[in-house]
């Protein structure tokens, strides 16, 4: 058997398995990328920054749950713990927030090789819990050691000047700093997307065995979409860090974990524009409704309830089912 | 054209009637916590507290517009930080007062620091707010960890309570709790013969508390707060445990606590508070009024806070014509403070606002005489030495 005959002759891939862009995505991100450029002028600065983090938070998650079938039930352990680190070293080690934004990213990727080097050797429901313990474990951390000032968290952060120049005190100078971490965070996990390694990630996704067969090396492809995701939700984590001035103990709760699933399944799982939407529903929910109070929670429960019930593919995942395109 | 004309008559009519009405106006924010558990310390209460501040200064007859708005912080220091920053910003808000839970009080004084507004805490404990994270433009009014602490500590001990065991939260709050009271009972001769941490927060008390039991301890401190504290009183009951002789200590209760846990559970528990709606007419009378306009219940000691905090604030703003936050602090600072809750009294220069306190024990159920009839005042600690002395606070403001 000579390399020469397993030569391939080119084929046609069907149109979602094609790995070129599809052109109304280059239209979608530059409406969304124009949209959030005018946003600032309009709406509150400081909101649209909560839902830019959380929107690279949620799609962060997707990465591993829409594309890679993982459900981790253990995201805020990434998040959480990339805040604590960035705004540490903001605050005590005086560095600028670019620096701190990228050490707390690289606590998130450490953590998430070791977390998930574990918790992939088992799949479904065990694979979650795995997740949870070892998030709860984090959380327990943070509650306990003296650097993340227990249940008061790291305060009054310095925003301090990007690169020693520009200096982000104000509101929309951040605002622009922020989009454009989370518009290149996007990006690059619509580029994992569409690689092959993303195509390998959603073989396996949808038939593991198959995949095996076919000689991939399933662990490694998990292991290192698991690292993925965990580094942005780390880049996520530390960016809020620096933009509210504070790592609290909310953001390596279990709840926390819950509600960034909830941001994906509601904006639509395994599509590249859904937890931006989701991100955006629930932040929303959460900034407008803050004067119900604990109704909140109950709000949320029943859009989620809704959400499952009517369209299980969430917000986007309809829409692309209408339009018959890839979201 | 017309309205043109209709826009110069009305200007011209401001300007007529502007001298006439010098009005400021002014927005207080009351951040608390409005469904979890310290909504019945703080919550609907403190709104009412500060619109009666308002209507008690006489704030319209002054020329001076207050509108008060609300929200939820759920306990949470993100989410206080967030609202406080959208009050601040986006609402034009003059005045942040309550915000019970430290993390989140500590929150709001950095961000009205740097917003340069006001914040009149009422609600949280940690003497670290007048102390190493003091900031100018933050009063705390009500109490802190420090004052708990000197006057059950130290009340106790004088009473002859020498021998000490702690049951402790074990997380930063607790820890210091313990720390705070530990010192205050050694310093007044006392002894601690033991101490236990308990998970946070935690359900089950009964191994922790035959621990105390078994000490030999006379008082049992609880450096716990909020549930945990009501989950330890009411085991420690089954135990029988202040029915034995041992005397249960709470270092943060609050009256609304007692209610929740009945005369029958709380009795005679040692706590300390600076204000009981039972203490003199003035306080009866005031509280008659609350009570109307809260379903009945009696006010806690935060409501009262909020009622004197922003009383106070009117009179400074009253007092420097306006509502330029360095001018009406130094303003508090310097006026002394007197209203019928806390009667005279003073601002100091780290923030701190400086009153009496009480130790009070629970009633036994034969005891009381109607609802919400809980305390009998045991001891009065002066002002001057209920609170921390400025010098020991170590706050960066008064170097």
């Amino acid at each position: 058997m000579t390399v020469a005959n397993t030569e391939t002759h080119p084929v046609t891939l069907p149109a979602d398995l094609r790995i070129s862009t599809p052109r109304h995505h280059v239209v979608i991100f530059a409406g969304l990328l124009g949209l959030l450029l005018v946003a600032p002028f309009v709406l509150y600065p400081v909101f649209l920054m909560k839902v830019l983090c959380f929107a690279l938070f949620a799609s962060a998650l997707n990465l591993l749950l829409g594309y890679g079938g993982l459900l981790s039930f253990g995201h805020a352990a990434f998040f959480g713990s990339a805040s604590y680190v960035a705004a540490h070293a903001a605050k005590v080690w005086g560095l600028t927030p670019e620096l701190a934004i990228l050490l707390g990213t690289g606590a998130g990727a450490v953590l998430g090789l070791g977390i998930g080097a574990l918790a992939i050797r088992r799949q479904g429901i065990y694979f979650a819990m795995v997740t949870l313990a070892f998030a709860q474990m984090v959380f327990f951390f943070a509650l306990q050691v003296p650097f993340t000032g227990g249940e008061d968290g790291i305060q009054a952060v310095p925003r301090g000047k990007l690169f020693g120049l520009v200096d982000l005190s104000n509101d929309l100078t951040l605002y622009f700093v922020v989009l454009l971490i989370v518009f290149g965070g996007l990006l690059l996990i619509y580029r994992i997307v569409h690689s092959p390694f993303g195509q390998v990630l959603k073989a396996i996704r949808d038939n593991e065995p198959r995949s095996v067969s076919l000689g991939y090396k399933v662990n490694r492809y998990k292991l290192a979409v698991f690292v993925m995701s965990a580094t942005l939700a780390g880049l996520a984590g530390a960016t809020k860090a620096i933009v509210f001035q504070l790592a609290s103990l909310t953001d390596v709760y279990w709840t926390m974990s819950g509600e960034v699933v909830l941001m994906t399944l509601i904006g639509g799982m395994g599509t590249i524009f859904g937890p931006l939407v989701g991100a955006a529903v629930i932040v929303t929910m959460q900034n407008y409704f803050a004067g119900f109070g604990a109704w909140v929670t109950i709000l949320q429960g029943i859009v989620f309830v809704v959400t499952v019930l009517l369209f299980r593919e969430g917000i986007i995942g309809v829409i692309a089912r209408w339009t018959k395109k890839a979201l | 054209m017309t309205f043109t004309r209709r826009l110069l008559l009305s200007a011209a009519l401001i300007f007529a009637t502007g001298p006439a009405f010098a009005e400021t106006a002014v927005k207080i924010g009351v951040l608390n916590d409005r469904s979890g558990i310290y909504t019945d310390l703080s919550g609907e209460g403190s709104v009412i507290a500060a619109r009666m501040a308002v209507e008690d200064f006489g704030a319209a007859a002054k020329g001076i517009k207050v509108e008060i708005i609300s929200a939820d912080h759920q306990n949470k220091p993100d989410i206080a930080s967030s609202i406080a920053r959208k009050w601040y910003d986006q609402d034009g808000v003059d005045l942040i007062v309550d915000v019970p839970t430290s993390s989140a009080a500590f929150a709001v004084s950095d961000i009205t620091r740097e917003k340069k507004k006001v914040f009149i805490n009422s609600g949280a404990g940690s003497a670290d707010l007048t102390g190493a994270k003091c900031s100018p433009n933050t009063i705390h009014w009500t109490y802190d960890t420090w004052a708990l602490a000197k006057g059950t500590g130290g009340a106790m001990v004088a009473a002859g309570n020498k021998k000490w065991f702690f049951i402790t939260a074990d997380y930063a709050f607790g820890h210091s709790l313990e720390k705070d009271t530990a010192a205050v009972v050694k310093a007044a001769g006392g002894e601690v013969v033991g101490s236990v941490r308990h998970p946070f927060p935690g359900t089950d008390f009964s191994s922790y508390l035959l621990q105390a039991q078994s000490s030999g301890a006379q008082v049992i401190g609880l450096a716990n707060a909020g549930g945990d504290t009501v989950n330890t009183i009411k085991q420690a009951a089954e135990f029988g445990i202040t029915q034995a002789g041992q005397s249960l200590a709470g270092l943060l209760i609050f009256i609304t606590d007692i209610h929740a846990l009945g005369l029958k559970t709380a009795q005679g528990l040692v706590l300390t508070e600076s204000f009981y709606w039972d203490l003199n007419d003035e306080t009866r009378a005031w509280s008659a009024r609350f009570a109307a306009q809260h379903g009945g219940k009696e006010p806690t000691m935060v409501h009262a806070g909020v009622y004197s905090g922003v009383l106070h604030y009117l009179k400074s703003v009253e007092a420097t014509g306006g509502k330029d936050s360095a001018a009406v602090i130094a303003s508090m600072k310097s006026m002394p403070t007197s209203d019928p809750l806390f009667g005279k009294g003073s601002v100091r220069e780290d923030g701190r606002k400086i009153h009496d306190m009480y130790l009070f024990k629970v009633k036994a159920p034969a005891a009381s005489k109607g609802p919400w009839d809980y305390y009998e005042k045991l001891a009065t600690i002066p002002a001057a030495e209920a609170f921390r002395p400025i010098a020991d606070g170590g706050c960066p403001l008064l170097k």
